[in-house]
C-alpha cells in the first residue's frame, strides 16, 4: 500500500536534508482582459533531490502555472519559491524547461546546435566543451544519427527527445517538464517515458514533472501531488509510487484510488 | 481466457516487387522547374513584342524588341549604361541601408518599451502611406539637387515598411520560444538577436524585399525628376535624357535594365537568402 496522506499530516512524512525545491503557501494568480483569476491558493511542497515530483491534476488546477512559477515566469502573491535556498525571481538556466509544445526548438538551428545553444549562451562553455558535450547527450535520446538535422525534419517524439537532451545537457539543478509528451501518439508517449526513465536512471537528475494523466503520472513519478481545481489547491501526496508493481495489480489499485481522490464528490 | 497471437507469414504481392517509387520522365521533370516554365513565358512575351511592333510599324512609340537589344547593347559597349546603373545602385545600397538600420533601431525601441511600440505605431501609420516621391519638392529644398535629396526620400521609402513588418514579426514570435530564450536568461540585444530576429525571420524578410521594391522603384522616380549634378545621373535619369532626344529604343532598353535589376535582386540575392535560411529551417516552403 502506498502513503496517501492528506496535506495536514506530511510533516512526518520526509526529514530528508533540505530539500531543492521549496514551494511556500504560494498563491498565483494572473490578470485577464476583465478579472483576475486565482490559479492556485497556498500550494506548498518539496521537492528532494533526484525526485520524480509529479503534479498530477485535472485542467484548471494550475499545474502548469505552477511550474512556470518555479520556472521564474510568474511571480507569487503570495508565499516563496526557493530552489536551493534561493528565492526564485526570474528564469534561469538552473532550471530548464521542457515544453509541451513542438515549436521549442529553435528552427534555425539543427539538433546539435539546439542542445549546444544554451551551453554556449547560459554555460557559457568554449564551443569545443559544448559540442562535446551536446553530442554526449544527443547519443543519450539515441538521436546521434539526426544531429546535423534541422528540427522540422524531425517527428513529434524525436523534438521532445531533442528538448529533454538540450535540458538535461546543461546539467540544471531541477528539469521542469510541462506535459512533454501531451502531444505525441499513445505508442511514441510510451516510449518516450520509459526512455526518461532509463536516464533517470543513469544520472538521477531530479525533474518537476506535470501531466494531467494519472497513469503517466504512477509511471514516471516517485512522489505525486495531487491537485484540485478552481482554484488549485492541494488535495494530497502519493509517496513512495515507484514501489508499486504493474503486475500485481497494485498500479492499477493506486490509478483508481487517486481517480478516486481527484473526482470525489463530482457528479458525473 | 488467454488472447492468442497468430504470427503470418509476410504478405506476398502478386508481382514480387511494390512500385514504392517511380522515376518521372524526362519532360515532366524539365517542365517541373519554375525557371524553366518561366523562360516559355518570357519567351512567349518577347515574341509577342517582337510581332505587335513590326505590325505597328512606328519606331517612335513601341520600337522592336531587336531594335531596344540593340540599343541595349551599344549603350552597354559603350559603357554609359553600366554607369548609370552604378550611380543608381549606389544611392539605393546608401539609402536602403540607412533606412534599414533607422527601421531596426525604431523597432528595438518598440519591442523593449511600450512607449516605443506606440511611437513606432504612430510613425508607420502616419508615414507608411505617404508615397515617398511625394517628399521630393520638400526633399530638394532641404537637402539641394543631389544625393542627400535622393537619399532622404529612399529612407522614407524603406524605413516604414521594414519596421511594420519587423515589429509584426517580433510579436508573433511563439510564447514558448520567447519562454526558451528567457529561460538561457537572454536579455536586451543578445535576446532580440539570438531569438527574436531568427525567429521572425521569414516576416523580416517580407519585409525587407517590400522595402527594396519600394527603394527601387521610388530611386527611379525621383531620377526622373531630376539628374544628380553635372551628368551624373542614375537610370532613371538617362531613361528621361533618351525620351528628350527622342531615342526612344535607348529607353526601352534603360526601361529593360530597370526590370533586369528588379529580376536579379529578387531571384539571385533574395531567393538565395530564402534557401540558406527560412527554407532550409523549414518555416517557409
Amino acid at each position: 500500500m502506498n502513503a496517501i496522506s492528506r496535506p495536514s499530516s506530511r510533516k512526518v512524512e520526509h526529514a530528508a536534508a533540505s530539500p531543492l525545491v521549496e514551494v511556500n503557501n504560494v498563491t498565483l494568480r494572473y490578470k485577464t482582459q476583465e478579472m483576475m483569476i486565482t490559479a492556485t491558493k497556498g500550494v506548498t511542497f518539496n521537492v528532494n533531490r533526484s525526485d520524480r515530483f509529479i503534479l498530477l491534476g485535472p485542467s484548471g488546477c494550475g499545474k502548469s502555472t505552477l511550474l512556470k512559477a518555479v520556472g521564474g515566469y510568474l511571480q507569487p502573491d503570495e508565499g516563496t519559491i526557493t530552489i536551493n535556498g534561493r528565492k526564485v525571481t526570474q528564469p534561469g538556466a538552473d532550471r530548464m524547461m521542457v515544453f509541451q509544445e513542438f515549436d521549442q526548438l529553435l528552427p534555425w538551428k539543427t539538433v546539435l546546435g539546439n542542445v549546444m545553444f544554451p551551453l554556449l549562451n547560459a554555460a557559457r562553455l568554449s564551443a569545443r566543451e559544448a559540442e562535446e558535450k551536446a553530442r554526449q547527450y544527443i547519443d543519450k535520446v539515441g538521436l546521434g544519427r539526426v544531429a546535423e538535422a534541422y528540427p522540422h525534419t524531425l517527428s513529434g517524439g524525436m523534438k521532445q527527445r531533442v528538448a529533454i537532451a538540450r535540458g538535461m545537457a546543461m546539467e540544471p539543478d531541477v528539469l521542469l517538464m510541462d506535459e512533454p509528451f501531451a502531444a505525441l501518439d499513445a505508442l511514441t508517449r510510451r516510449t518516450c517515458q520509459d526512455e526518461l526513465l532509463q536516464l533517470w536512471e543513469d544520472t538521477k537528475f531530479t525533474v518537476l514533472f506535470v501531466t494531467h494523466s494519472i497513469g503517466e503520472a504512477i509511471k514516471i513519478g516517485n512522489r505525486i501531488l495531487l491537485l484540485s481545481p478552481h482554484p488549485g489547491r492541494v488535495k494530497a501526496e502519493v509517496c513512495d509510487v515507484d514501489k508499486i508493481n504493474v503486475s500485481d495489480g497494485s498500479a492499477a489499485k493506486l490509478e483508481a484510488e487517486i481517480h478516486e481522490l481527484l473526482f470525489a464528490g463530482e457528479e458525473h | 481466457m488467454q488472447p492468442t497471437i497468430i504470427m503470418r507469414p509476410d504478405i506476398p504481392d502478386a508481382t514480387g516487387k511494390v512500385d514504392l517509387q517511380v522515376r518521372l520522365s524526362g519532360l515532366e521533370l524539365f517542365w517541373s522547374h519554375g525557371a524553366v516554365r518561366k523562360t516559355f513565358i518570357l519567351l512567349a512575351l518577347a515574341v509577342i513584342w517582337e510581332v505587335y511592333a513590326r505590325m505597328l510599324g512606328n519606331p517612335l512609340l513601341f520600337p522592336t524588341l531587336t531594335d531596344t537589344l540593340i540599343s541595349l547593347w551599344s549603350s552597354v559597349l559603350n559603357g554609359v549604361l553600366f554607369e548609370r546603373t552604378w550611380a543608381s545602385l549606389k544611392i539605393l545600397v546608401l539609402g536602403y541601408g540607412v533606412g534599414v538600420l533607422l527601421a531596426s533601431a525604431l523597432t528595438i525601441l518598440a519591442i523593449n518599451t511600450r512607449l516605443g511600440t506606440d511611437l513606432l505605431e504612430t510613425l508607420t501609420a502616419t508615414f507608411n502611406p505617404l508615397p515617398a516621391i511625394a517628399l521630393l519638392p520638400l526633399a530638394l529644398i532641404w537637402f539641394g539637387l543631389g544625393i542627400g535629396s535622393l537619399v532622404f526620400v529612399l529612407v522614407h521609402s524603406v524605413m516604414w515598411a521594414v519596421a511594420l513588418n519587423t515589429h509584426s514579426g517580433f510579436r508573433s514570435v511563439s510564447p514558448t520560444i520567447r519562454m526558451v530564450g528567457r529561460n538561457y536568461e537572454l536579455k536586451g540585444l543578445r535576446y532580440v538577436f539570438k531569438i527574436l530576429v531568427p525567429a521572425a525571420f521569414p516576416t523580416i524578410l517580407t519585409g525587407l524585399k517590400i522595402g527594396w521594391a519600394f527603394a527601387w522603384r521610388t530611386l527611379i522616380a525621383a531620377e526622373l525628376v531630376f539628374g544628380v549634378s553635372s551628368g551624373q545621373g542614375g537610370l532613371g535619369w538617362y531613361i528621361f535624357e533618351n525620351r528628350n532626344i527622342l531615342d526612344i529604343p535607348a529607353v526601352f532598353a534603360g526601361l529593360l535594365m530597370v526590370i533586369v535589376i528588379g529580376l536579379v535582386i529578387e531571384n539571385l540575392i533574395f531567393k538565395t537568402i530564402e534557401r540558406s535560411t527560412i527554407q532550409k529551417w523549414g518555416v517557409q516552403y
